[in-house]
């Protein structure tokens, strides 16, 4: 039985690393080579993150299991990402919608992670913030461009904004495991970064002349307790293909 | 008589080592030689992104991901860096693109050839980023100031390229004996087409004297490719890698002697008929085409909010 | 009909430390001043190159013209008694 702690890491280790999986396949797809070079920053510090706190899930496992073993070497049901990350780079403006949503997001909940009882996750908190509030003003700005830009890349945001937004309530679902640290002042209360989230995204969809859509709840498990879309299962297959196919190799 | 006073002036401030810069005077061959050279290495630094890119998302540790991805980014900047440097002699970095799509402009054949395996990973930084920097090394006393300048700046970032690529060798070569075929087959794929980056035999190679007269090209295509081999081969030999090449001896002098290149594979890749050159073109127009729309959007945007700024 | 570019050049001054002075590194395309600033911390700051940045759009530089240079900076030749090596100091003297 994995502890709440290992997998609160997972959930915030996973999310990161396969958004940083989608940012790695847009390489050298970008619309222009300076915006190719720059998300590919964003890409770098996500895996970044990641890996600190791979890190610290191998070191709460135990048993000599490394930060790669973790990334690299579980079942699907075993990654605990949001769904949101696994959607596809269907095109710019899916990119910048599921950057914009998950950039507001880690800036209200890595700032109230930084006050995390558990001494690592504020250190992983602390340091991420920094990066998050950069990929942030980046991604807000690529908003209101598109969402201001030529009626082209109006509906073309729009569109992306309502295809994305079913997939963001899973970012303030709180279960059992997160309760439980919240009281252990480990986790934070999700109620709270919802508040901030949706004021901040409301603000950047009225500069960009997008509308809010209705809320459509989608019945599948969320991907923090397991469930995942059927994009998961291609990126495992990609990911996981050299230590699949080698599993003795060190590489 | 003008021109030709002007051309003095010009011959002679290369001979005294002093570069030129854009807005001096320099002889419209000079000018295309140079159009032509740097935009086909801007051209070679974004497509070389597509056969390491190809294996971001397969990276087999964190490490090895962090990596691949920082110096693939690094290939689009030196791109990049190019293409400013090239757009110093007056022409648009749209006009490059559209050369390079049409067929027009080149990049480097080595590019055109697959990547099927980790081991290429291996490969392609050692040995394509190896020639490449040997090359450059040489490239930073160019004649032409914005060119040798890019070239400084790309020499510092490369240097990390080439041992990168050296070290995934090295760990194959210590690995299970799958892991060492991987290497060693790969090794084969990339030694012949990395010795061919230097471009044919000067002898052979059309533009090569005035190039070397305007020291826009500092050494010959034979002189820096044996640099390459004679550092190359012992570091091969090192990690028990086997020299492709029945033919090899080391000479007295330290150097290497190896058999000459197939230049009919040469020319016949140049051509565009290598086993990539259709794929590669078509995935850069088709980035390019992508993002069309959003390069609008940009320029709308900021239109827009210039307008307002006037009327406010 | 299309509008399609890539944006206006802009030249990038990067400060190594601070109290050092901005010195030129490069020139990138940005459709916007926000995109600029960004890309250029992107492009030429990413090996910790810089603890600031300057941007300025290309076509806005002003610099001498070719063919000037002779009347610009050669008259300056011959002023060598602004250099402090031109005085003769007492034999002994020191810390001047």
């Amino acid at each position: 039985m994995e502890s709440n702690l290992y997998k609160f890491c997972l959930r915030l280790a996973d999310t990161s690393f396969i958004l940083s999986y989608r940012l790695g396949e847009y390489v050298s797809h970008g619309p222009f080579l300076e915006e190719d070079l720059s998300i590919t920053n964003v890409g770098l510090d996500l895996i970044g993150q990641a890996e600190s706190l791979f890190k610290y899930a191998a070191e709460i496992k135990g048993g000599g299991i490394t930060d790669d073993d973790i990334a690299y070497k579980r079942d699907e049901s075993e990654y605990l990402n949001f769904h949101l990350v696994e959607y596809p780079n269907e095109d710019f403006a899916f990119i910048t919608v599921r950057q914009f949503f998950m950039d507001v997001y880690n800036y209200h909940l890595f700032t109230a992670l930084k006050n995390s009882s558990d001494p690592t996750i504020a250190a992983v908190a602390a340091k991420s913030i920094k990066e998050v509030n950069y990929h942030l003003q980046r991604s807000r700005k690529w908003m209101l461009r598109l969402g201001d830009g030529t009626e082209e890349s109006h509906n073309k945001i729009q569109y992306a904004v309502n295809e994305l937004w079913k997939y963001t309530d899973e970012l303030f679902d709180m279960d059992a495991i997160h309760k439980s640290l919240i009281e252990e002042g480990v986790a934070v209360d999700l109620k709270e970064v919802e508040k901030s989230w949706i004021k901040d995204v409301l603000e950047a969809l009225g500069e960009a002349t997008v509308t809010k859509p209705e809320h459509v709840k989608h019945s599948l498990v969320y991907g923090k307790n397991g469930g995942h879309t059927d994009f998961m299962g291609y990126i495992l297959t990609d990911l996981q293909y050299l230590t699949n196919r080698y599993p003795d190799a060190i590489w | 008589m003008e021109n030709s006073k002007n051309l003095e002036v010009f011959q002679a401030k290369i001979d005294a080592e002093i570069k030129i810069e854009p807005k001096d005077w320099m002889p419209d061959e000079y000018r295309q030689h140079l159009i032509r050279q740097m935009s086909q290495h801007a051209h070679s630094e974004v497509i070389g992104m597509q056969p390491e890119g190809n294996w971001i998302t397969r990276s087999p540790s964190l490490r090895a991901r962090k990596i691949l991805m920082a110096k693939v980014q690094d290939e689009g900047g030196h791109g990049l860096y190019l293409y400013c440097a090239t757009e110093t002699l007056g022409v648009t970095r749209e006009q490059l693109i559209q050369w390079l799509h049409e067929g027009k402009a080149k990049y480097a054949s080595v590019f055109n050839y697959p990547s099927p395996t980790w081991a290429d990973m291996g490969a392609i930084g050692w040995l394509v980023d190896g020639a490449a920097i040997v090359n450059q090394v040489s490239l930073q006393r160019t004649s032409y100031g914005p060119y040798s300048r890019a070239m400084v700046r790309i020499c510092k970032e490369e240097s990390f390229h080439q041992r990168q690529g050296y070290e995934i060798m090295a760990t194959l070569m210590e690995g299970t004996a799958e892991q060492k075929k991987m290497a060693q087959e790969a090794f084969e794929r990339w030694w012949w087409p990395s010795l061919m980056m230097f471009g044919p035999h000067d002898g052979d190679s059309p533009r090569s004297s005035n190039a070397m007269k305007w020291k826009i090209k500092r050494e010959t295509n034979d002189d820096l490719r044996q640099q390459f081999i004679d550092k190359t081969i012992p570091q091969a030999e090192l990690i028990g890698l086997k020299i492709p090449d029945a033919n090899y001896k080391l000479l007295e002098n330290g150097s290497y002697e190896t058999s000459d290149i197939d230049w009919d594979e040469f020319w016949n890749v140049i051509k565009g008929n290598g086993p990539c050159n259709t794929q590669r073109i078509k995935q850069h127009a088709a980035a390019h085409d992508n993002g069309q729309w959003v390069r609008e959007a940009a320029i709308a945007y900021n239109e827009k909010k210039e307008q307002q700024l006037k009327s406010a | 009909m299309s509008t399609d570019n890539q944006g206006p050049i802009w030249e990038v001054f990067v400060q190594s430390k601070p109290g050092k002075p901005y010195k030129h590194v490069g020139s990138l395309h940005a459709y916007d001043k926000e995109m600029a600033i960004e890309n250029a911390r992107d492009l030429y700051t990413r090996r910790n190159e810089g603890t600031g940045i300057w941007l300025v759009k290309a076509e806005e530089i002003v610099s001498v013209k070719s063919g000037d240079e002779e009347s610009y900076f050669e008259p300056a030749d011959d002023k060598i008694y602004r250099h402090p090596t031109f005085y003769n100091m007492p034999e002994g003297s020191k810390h001047i």
